[in-house]
């Protein structure tokens, strides 16, 4: 009796094990997308039920890390790898790693001033002088000059940053860089900084906690975490001059405008995007994949889940408040995704 | 249950030792000896391979900086300069500030539920600390951000300034995150453990003691603060280190208040930064080597100063133990 019980757990326990041709594929890296790249890896799990894709959302170093020590099938990263990082990974593993956008994103100013109701608008310079110090009082002129008839106070300006590593500090020095050649040769741009003034929030819940609390204070978040939680937040001057609020639409345009010199390797920065649409604080995010897959299972279906997301997948990427892909752009990709051997 | 004693088997021949021992080890004795050996021994093997696995993977930010790494202010990840000063000064002025305020605080509430509470109060307040003890830090530091902190910017901070600020520790402005922000919340979180082991240690002082101080003449308040904390010195001192080795290495709760800012100031209203926040902040994006090995030879170095601030502790226990109080 024992011994056929056993036998039957046995027979059970095979059979959930052959029936099972689950093909795991891991990932890891960025947690900016996190939302949407598990919602893709969901539905097409749905669709592909043998194709099970696990991601974590660890941060884009520990992505790019987990890649090249290939630990994991491929990575995401909110900044491109720069080209130490990408000779790194081929003196380790003897191929190179490909870029691929998934999806854009944007930063957006916010700021706490109790008696002023109108949406402020910043100028290039002006963002750039408060996260310099240089310009330490709310009615500088180059506040004041861009938003005639409203009332600055002349307190001082409470500067607050992200002090978490991430992409959104990425994005946000990327533009400061473009912004104030004084930025780039005094701070320079990546996901952490050594901020000349301020005071650092972890997360983008900490920076808009610490702004609410704050009276006077300016501060950054993404877009779409101001979109979500309702954060009011700023106008921002582009490169044509134009002073726009951050949208959806606007960041697609960003990337069209400077997708016209969309290098071959993918690896471009949008900030301060030409265009009169082009919101300037906007990045592209990246799946990192290697060149070389051995196993051909799983080389198709990642080249399977590429295609998808390029072409089908796009279509989630508005209900959860990410800006979809250019179309030239995503018709490039596709073109590229033949590179993965 | 046999007692076996081992002294009388270190006199005898290694054979009958053998035999000696597994005799006892079929009546167990010596396997619950040898499984409890290895669970202490576990613990050494552990911390050893934590400080190895730090060294080693530290090695390139010591070969970069060398002891420079301890004097040096300038922590920049875009140009590969990494210092660790700020983070050192934050994590003990903190750390102080915290102990300053929890220890009399914590020892005062101690001596009444021990001394002076009647048994049911001191017991059911005593449960209720202990929960407080196992509350998950970020619950303290969002308590930080939405109650200490307007505080500290609305009232303790203005107080502070009327009463105290020509004194530069009070002076510059107060944004309502800082050193003295993130004291008073991690006071607030070491406190429980200060009253929680005190109290036990003081309920374990004999009977004999208060009586025979009491009857000697001796007030109340006398025959407690001369004869029984005294008496049970040892272990309070072990509850403060408790509390200090939390409030060294807690991230959560620091990180949510502090401002996150590597500056040096002499005002307790300014930002800061402590050790084990920057390497919570930083390390998941930490991108080139020299950024992550420093990010880890942060993590030696606390590990460093809690050794040696425990290692003070319990030279100063042993140093004023000669006093009196406990008999050894």
């Amino acid at each position: 009796m024992k011994k056929m019980a056993l036998l039957a757990l046995l027979g059970l326990s095979l059979g959930a094990f052959l029936g099972a041709e689950n093909l795991a594929i891991n990932a890891a890296g960025a947690t900016f997308p996190y939302p949407i790249y598990s919602k893709w890896f969901d539905v097409y799990h749905t669709a592909q039920p043998t194709i099970q894709i696990n991601y974590q959302s660890i941060g884009s170093g520990g992505g790019i890390r987990q890649l090249t020590a290939g630990t994991v099938d491929f990575g995401a990263s909110d900044m491109p790898m720069n080209d130490d990082q990408i000779k790194e990974f081929q003196t380790k593993n003897g191929f190179s790693v490909l870029h691929f956008p998934t999806v854009l994103g944007a930063v957006v100013p916010t700021y706490n001033l109790p008696q002023v109701s109108a949406d402020l608008k910043f100028s290039e310079k002006a963002l750039a002088g408060i996260y310099l110090g240089t310009i330490t009082k709310w009615n500088d002129p180059e506040i004041v000059n861009a938003n005639p008839g409203v009332p600055l106070p002349k307190d001082d300006v409470v500067v607050i940053h992200r002090s978490d590593g991430s992409g959104t500090t990425f994005i946000w020095t990327d533009f400061l860089s473009k912004a104030s050649p004084e930025w780039k040769s005094k701070v320079g741009s990546g996901t952490s900084v050594n901020w000349p003034v301020g005071l650092g929030g972890k997360g983008n819940e900490g920076v808009s906690g610490l702004v609410k609390q704050t009276p006077d204070s300016i501060g950054y978040v993404e877009l779409i975490y101001a979109l979500q939680n309702n954060i009011p937040f700023g106008y921002v001057q582009n490169a044509d001059g134009k002073f726009l609020k951050a949208s959806l639409a606007g960041v697609t345009a960003a990337a069209a405008g400077a997708s016209k010199n969309m290098p071959d390797d993918f690896r471009i920065s949008i900030t301060d995007a030409p265009g009169a649409t082009a919101y300037p604080i906007s990045s592209f995010t990246w799946l990192l994949v290697p060149q070389q897959i051995k196993d051909p299972a799983k080389r198709d279906a990642i080249k399977g889940f590429l295609k998808w997301m390029l072409t089908d997948g796009q279509q989630y990427n508005e209900g959860l408040s990410y800006a979809k892909l250019p179309k030239a752009v995503a018709d490039k990709e596709l073109k590229a995704i033949s590179r993965i051997q | 249950m046999s007692t076996t004693s081992t002294t009388f088997d270190r006199a005898a021949p290694p054979g009958s030792r053998l035999r000696a021992f597994l005799g006892r080890l079929r009546q167990g004795d010596e396997v619950a000896h040898v499984i409890t050996l290895i669970f202490a021994v576990s613990i050494l093997v552990i911390t050893s391979l934590l400080v190895y696995k730090l060294w080693v993977s530290s090695h390139l930010s010591r070969a970069q900086f060398g002891w420079n790494f301890f004097w040096t202010t300038t922590w920049d990840p875009i140009f590969d300069k990494f210092g660790a000063l700020p983070f050192i000064y934050g994590t003990l002025v903190t750390s102080v500030i915290s102990l300053i305020i929890a220890v009399p605080l914590g020892l005062a509430a101690a001596i009444f539920l021990a001394e002076l509470a009647p048994r049911k109060l001191s017991d059911s307040i005593a449960f209720l600390i202990d929960l407080l003890a196992a509350v998950p830090s970020v619950i303290y530091g969002l308590l930080g951000i939405f109650v200490v902190v307007p505080l500290m910017r609305t009232v303790i901070g203005p107080a502070l300034k009327a009463t105290l600020g020509d004194l530069p520790i009070f002076g510059g402005p107060n944004y309502g995150v800082g050193f003295l922000t993130s004291g008073i919340v991690l006071a607030i979180m070491v406190v429980p453990f200060i009253i929680s082991v005190s109290r036990e240690v003081l309920l374990t002082v004999p009977r004999d003691q208060r009586e025979a101080a009491l009857s000697l003449g001796a007030t109340r308040w006398e025959a407690t603060w001369q004869v029984v904390v005294p008496w049970a010195r040892s272990g309070i001192m072990g509850s403060i280190f408790l509390a200090l080795a939390r409030a060294l290495g807690e991230t959560m709760a620091v990180t949510m208040v502090i401002g996150n800012n590597p500056k040096i100031s002499a005002s307790l209203f300014a930002p800061g930064y402590t050790i084990a926040a920057v390497i919570a902040n930083e390390f998941t994006e930490a991108t080139g080597d020299l950024y992550l090995s420093s990010l880890i030879e942060l993590g030696l170095v606390l590990f460093l100063m809690t050794f040696l601030l425990n290692g003070l502790a319990r030279l100063l226990i042993i140093a004023t133990g000669r006093g009196g109080g406990r008999p050894s």
